[in-house]
C-alpha cells in the first residue's frame, strides 16, 4: 500500500497553497505507513465536519463520514460505541470544534473517548469568505468585521488541558515530518487524542511567514507533567507574540469511556423471547 | 361504583411515593382480573407540591379514567381538599390521621405505625396500601403477593407496616375478583422500553427530559441483563448524532426525547434522512410551545414530526394509542427503520408515557422486516447503490478492501460529494422510492384501528392516547371510533376503508388545532366538528361523553 492510493477519483477543489493539502498528504502517507504495522486501512473511519478541512472525506478513499458543521465527534462517540475495534479519527476545523460544536469537544475529552481529533486549525472561515473564528487573532479584519475582530481568542491547547484531554499536541502544516510523527502518536495513544495543526489559508489567512519565524519543537521529556503543559499552553495565547511550541504537550494515561461502556455480548432471540416471558411474569 | 368497575385516588405531597403506591394498586387490580389504567399528575418538582394518581380497574381494555372515584387514600389533607368532590355516592376515604381529617373516614395512623417499625416517613405509602386493600376487601395474601413483588427494597419491613394498616382499617367496599389470569400491568415508557429491546436494540441514548425520562431509566436498570447499553450524553445534538455514528457501523439506536429536546435534534433528522441512517427517536409528547407545562400531556407535536427539517426526506411517523402499541410498535419502527434506512418518529403523548396499562403478553405483530445486505461478492461496494427499490444494501466497516461512506451532502453512489443536477435528481428520486416502498408495507400492517361500532355512520377520528377512551365511548354511543398509528407516510387505502359509511366525524384531540384532522383534510377528509383539549390534562370519560353529546347534537 502506498498512500498514493488512498488517493480518491474526486476532483480537489482547494485553493493552490492550501494548508489543506499538508494534511492530507500527511495522513495519507501515515496511514498508508501503518496499514503494515498493524492498523489496517479498512479499520480506519474518517469523520468530517463541514468546511474546507471536511472536503478531505472526498479526496482520501477511507471508510468515512461525512458529518454536519460541529458535529463530527458525538458520530465518532457512536461509532466507537458500536465498534471499538475502529480506529475513529475526526477531521475538523477550528469554526467546526471551537465555535459550532465546542461542547462535544470538552465532552469528549472529559470521557477520555479514545479517538483522535485533529483540528485543521487554519483560524478563519475559508469556505464562507474570511469571517473570524474563535481562534483568529485580535483585530481580524474580515467581511463580518471590517473594523477588526473586538474578542481575545481562544486558547485550544488551555482548553483541552482543563477539560481531561490524555493527549494534547500541536502541529503545523509547515513542518510535515514533525506533523506526521505526531498524529502517529496521537494514534497510538489510548484515550482521547488531541491534535491542534496550525495550517495556513492561502487565501484569507496567510501566516506562513508569521509562524516561521516563531515555531519551535517541545522538548518531549516532561510531557507527563501537568504543571509543565499548563506553562507550555499559555506561552502562546494565538494573538500576542510569542514563541509557538509544537510537539506532544501532555500525555497520561487514564481510563477510557470505550472501558466504562463495554460491548456487551448480545441476546439470542431465544433469550431475548425469555427475558420478555419473565418480565411480564414478574408481573403477574 | 360503576357497574364492574373501580377508581381509586391517591393523593399526597411529591416524594410522598403517590406513583409507586398507584402502580402498586394498579397491580393490585390487575391481578384481580381487572383491565387497568392509571393517570398520574404531578407538578414539575421534586419534593412538596400536590401529586395524585387515579387507577380505574374495568372489565374491558380501557386507556382512560373517571373523573369520579370510589375510594381516596388521602396522604394529606391538600387531597381531600382538592379531590373530596370526585367521591361517588358511598365512596370511601381512607386517611393519614397526622395530615388530615375525615370524620366518616377510615382513618389510619402513620406515624405510630412507622415508629413502630422503625421505618423512615418514605414507607408511608406501605401504610396507606395496607389501609385500602382492607378498605377494598381484597384478600391480604394476594395484596402480600404483589407487595412482595413490588417493594424494591426493604420488603420485609413495608409488608409488615403494610399489615399493621391492614389490621388497623375495615372492610368498607368488595372489590372483587374477575375470574381469570391476572394481568400485567405497565407504563408506556417500560412498554416501549420491552419493545426496544425486542428489536434487537443495541444501544440508547437519552438526555433526561420528561415525559421519556422512565424509559431511559428502565433501559438503563436492565441493561446489564439484556445486554445493551443507556447512555446519557451532553445534549440532545449529541444524542442524535451518536445514535448516528451507531448506526453507521451497525448497531441499532434510538433516542428518547420531549418536543424542546427533538428541537435541538432536527438539524441531524436531516442528516438521517439524507445519509440514509436507521434510528428510531421517541418523541414523548408534553404541553409545549417552548417550557410549556414540563409533566403535563398534549399531542401538539404530529404537524412538527411530519414536517421537521429542511429539505425534503423521507420518514415514518407512528403514534402508539396505548402501552401495548407502544411496545409493539416500536419494535415495527426499528424494523422498518433499518429496512429502508430512514429515520423513525416514535410519538407516544405523556399519558401513555407515564399512564400505566395492562399489558397483554400474547399481543405481537407477525410482521418481519429484515434490512437489506450486500453480499460479499459486490464489488466495489457502493453505499448508496441505485435500486428499484430505492435501498441500497448495506454493509458496515471494517470490510477489507472496501470503502464504506455516508455523506451529508448530495452524494453519488459512492457517498462521495457531488453537485452534479443529474446525481442529485437520481438520488433523490431513490429516496423518494423508499417512501412509496414503505408505505406500501404500512398498509399490510393494520396501521388503522376502528373501534366503538365498526358499521356506525357517525364517527370519531382520534390518535394517541385518545384510543381507549374513545373506543370506551364508542361502544356506548354507537360510535365508529378511527384510529391511525401509521401517521406517515399516511396510510390513504387502509383509512379509506375504516371510513368507508361515515358520514360525519369528528376529531378528538389533545391539542389546540386539530393536528391530525388537518392532516386528513389533505386526503379529502373534513371533520364536523372538534373537541379539543389543550390545559395539560387529558380527557376524563364523564367529560369527552358530555362533550362529544354536544359538538354532535
Amino acid at each position: 500500500m502506498k498512500g498514493i492510493d488512498l488517493i480518491s477519483h474526486a476532483k480537489n477543489t482547494w485553493c493552490p497553497g492550501c494548508g489543506n493539502f499538508a494534511v492530507q498528504h500527511t495522513l495519507k502517507d501515515l496511514l498508508a505507513q501503518m496499514d503494515g504495522e498493524g492498523l489496517p486501512l479498512e479499520k480506519v473511519v474518517l469523520v468530517a465536519g463541514i468546511g474546507q478541512h471536511g472536503k478531505i472525506f472526498d479526496f482520501l478513499n477511507l471508510n468515512g463520514f461525512y458529518s454536519l458543521h460541529g458535529r463530527t465527534i458525538p458520530v465518532a462517540t457512536g461509532i466507537r460505541l458500536a465498534n471499538p475495534d475502529l480506529t475513529v479519527i475526526c477531521v475538523t476545523g477550528d469554526g467546526d470544534s471551537y465555535a459550532e460544536g465546542l461542547d462535544h469537544l470538552i465532552f469528549a475529552a472529559k470521557r477520555n473517548l479514545d479517538i483522535t481529533v485533529l483540528v485543521h486549525d487554519n483560524r478563519v472561515y475559508g469556505l464562507t469568505t474570511g469571517q473570524f473564528t474563535p481562534t483568529s487573532p485580535y483585530g481580524y479584519r474580515g467581511h463580518s468585521t471590517p473594523g477588526g475582530e473586538k474578542e481575545v481568542p481562544l486558547n485550544p491547547m488551555e482548553l483541552m488541558l482543563a477539560s481531561g484531554a490524555s493527549f494534547i499536541g500541536r502541529g503545523y502544516t509547515g513542518r510535515r515530518d514533525e506533523l506526521k510523527r505526531l498524529i502517529r502518536e496521537a494514534l497510538l495513544h489510548r484515550g482521547f487524542s488531541f491534535v491542534d495543526i496550525l495550517q495556513i489559508c492561502a487565501t484569507y489567512n496567510d501566516l506562513t511567514g508569521y509562524y516561521n519565524e516563531r515555531v519551535y519543537t517541545w522538548s518531549d521529556e516532561d510531557a507527563g507533567d501537568r504543571q509543565s503543559a499548563y506553562r507550555k499552553a499559555r506561552e502562546w495565547d494565538y494573538s500576542t507574540d510569542a514563541r509557538i511550541g509544537l510537539g506532544v504537550m501532555y500525555r497520561h494515561t487514564a481510563p477510557t469511556f470505550e472501558d466504562a461502556y463495554p460491548v456487551p455480548g448480545e441476546m439470542t432471540p431465544g433469550e431475548r423471547d425469555g427475558w420478555v416471558a419473565r418480565i411480564m411474569s414478574e408481573r403477574s | 361504583m360503576a357497574e364492574g368497575e373501580v377508581s381509586v385516588l391517591i393523593g399526597g405531597k411529591a416524594g410522598e411515593g403517590i406513583s409507586s403506591a398507584g402502580q402498586i394498586i394498579a397491580h393490585l387490580l390487575g391481578q384481580l382480573g381487572y383491565r387497568v389504567h392509571m393517570y398520574f399528575d404531578y407538578p414539575s418538582l421534586i419534593k412538596g407540591g400536590h401529586n395524585f394518581a387515579i387507577i380505574r380497574g374495568a372489565q374491558g381494555k380501557i386507556g382512560a379514567v373517571r373523573s369520579r372515584v370510589d375510594l381516596i387514600l388521602a396522604l394529606d389533607q391538600e387531597t381531600l381538599r382538592v379531590h373530596e368532590p370526585r367521591l361517588n355516592d358511598h365512596g370511601v376515604v381512607v386517611y393519614n390521621t397526622d395530615a388530615a381529617r375525615y370524620p366518616s373516614g377510615i382513618g389510619i395512623p402513620i406515624r405510630s405505625i412507622l415508629a413502630a417499625e422503625q421505618a423512615p416517613a418514605v414507607m408511608g405509602n406501605s401504610a396507606i396500601l395496607g389501609a385500602f386493600v382492607r378498605a377494598a376487601g381484597i384478600e391480604w395474601p394476594l395484596a402480600e403477593k404483589v407487595f412482595t413483588k413490588s417493594f424494591r427494597k426493604g420488603t420485609g419491613q413495608n409488608l409488615r407496616i403494610a399489615r399493621r394498616a391492614y389490621e388497623a382499617s375495615e372492610e368498607r367496599l368488595r372489590v372483587t375478583a374477575r375470574g381469570g389470569p391476572g394481568i400485567p400491568a405497565f407504563t408506556g415508557n417500560e412498554a416501549m422500553g420491552i419493545g426496544l429491546i425486542e428489536a434487537g436494540l443495541g444501544v440508547y441514548l437519552s438526555y433526561p427530559m420528561s415525559p421519556t425520562l422512565n424509559l431511559l431509566h428502565f433501559l438503563a436498570a436492565h441493561a446489564d441483563e439484556v445486554g445493551i447499553r443507556a447512555i446519557q450524553p451532553e445534549s440532545e445534538i449529541a444524542v442524535i448524532l451518536a445514535a448516528l455514528g451507531c448506526a453507521y457501523a451497525g448497531t441499532r439506536a434510538a433516542v428518547g426525547t420531549s418536543g424542546g429536546g427533538f428541537s435541538l435534534m432536527v438539524e441531524a433528522l436531516g442528516l438521517a434522512g439524507m445519509a440514509e441512517l436507521p434510528i428510531v427517536i421517541v418523541l414523548g409528547q408534553r404541553a409545549g410551545p417552548s417550557t410549556g407545562l414540563a409533566t403535563y400531556t398534549a399531542q401538539a407535536d404530529l404537524g412538527f414530526a411530519i414536517h421537521a427539517g429542511h429539505g425534503e426526506f423521507p420518514r415514518l411517523v407512528l403514534a402508539p394509542g396505548d402501552a401495548e402499541e407502544g411496545r409493539i410498535w416500536i419494535r415495527a419502527a426499528m424494523d422498518l427503520a433499518w429496512k429502508y434506512q430512514l429515520p423513525a418518529l416514535f410519538l407516544p403523548d405523556r399519558i401513555i408515557c407515564e399512564g400505566m396499562y395492562s399489558l397483554d403478553p400474547a399481543e405481537t405483530m407477525n410482521h418481519m422486516a429484515d434490512p437489506v445486505m450486500a453480499g460479499s461478492d459486490d464489488h466495489p461496494y457502493l453505499r448508496y447503490a441505485l435500486t428499484d427499490s430505492g435501498i441500497s444494501p448495506l454493509r458496515f466497516p471494517p470490510v477489507k478492501g472496501e470503502v464504506i461512506r455516508v455523506n451529508s451532502h448530495a452524494h453519488d453512489t459512492d457517498g462521495i460529494t457531488t453537485e452534479e443536477p443529474g446525481v442529485t435528481r437520481a438520488m433523490a428520486e431513490k429516496r423518494k422510492r423508499k417512501l412509496l416502498g414503505l408505505a406500501k408495507e404500512i398498509e399490510g400492517m393494520h396501521p388503522v384501528n376502528v373501534a366503538g361500532d365498526p358499521d356506525a355512520a357517525t364517527g370519531v377520528l382520534c390518535w394517541g392516547s385518545n384510543k381507549g377512551i374513545c373506543a370506551e365511548l364508542g361502544e356506548g354511543l354507537g360510535l365508529r371510533v378511527i384510529q391511525p398509528v401509521a401517521l406517515w407516510p399516511f396510510p390513504e387505502e387502509s383509512f379509506a376503508k375504516a371510513m368507508a359509511g361515515v358520514e360525519r366525524f369528528f376529531g378528538v384531540e389533545t391539542n389546540e388545532t386539530g393536528q391530525l384532522a388537518r392532516l386528513v383534510r389533505q386526503f379529502g377528509y373534513r371533520a364536523d366538528g372538534m373537541v379539543l383539549k389543550y390545559d395539560g390534562r387529558p380527557f376524563m370519560v364523564d367529560e369527552l361523553e358530555q362533550e362529544l353529546v354536544r359538538v354532535m347534537a
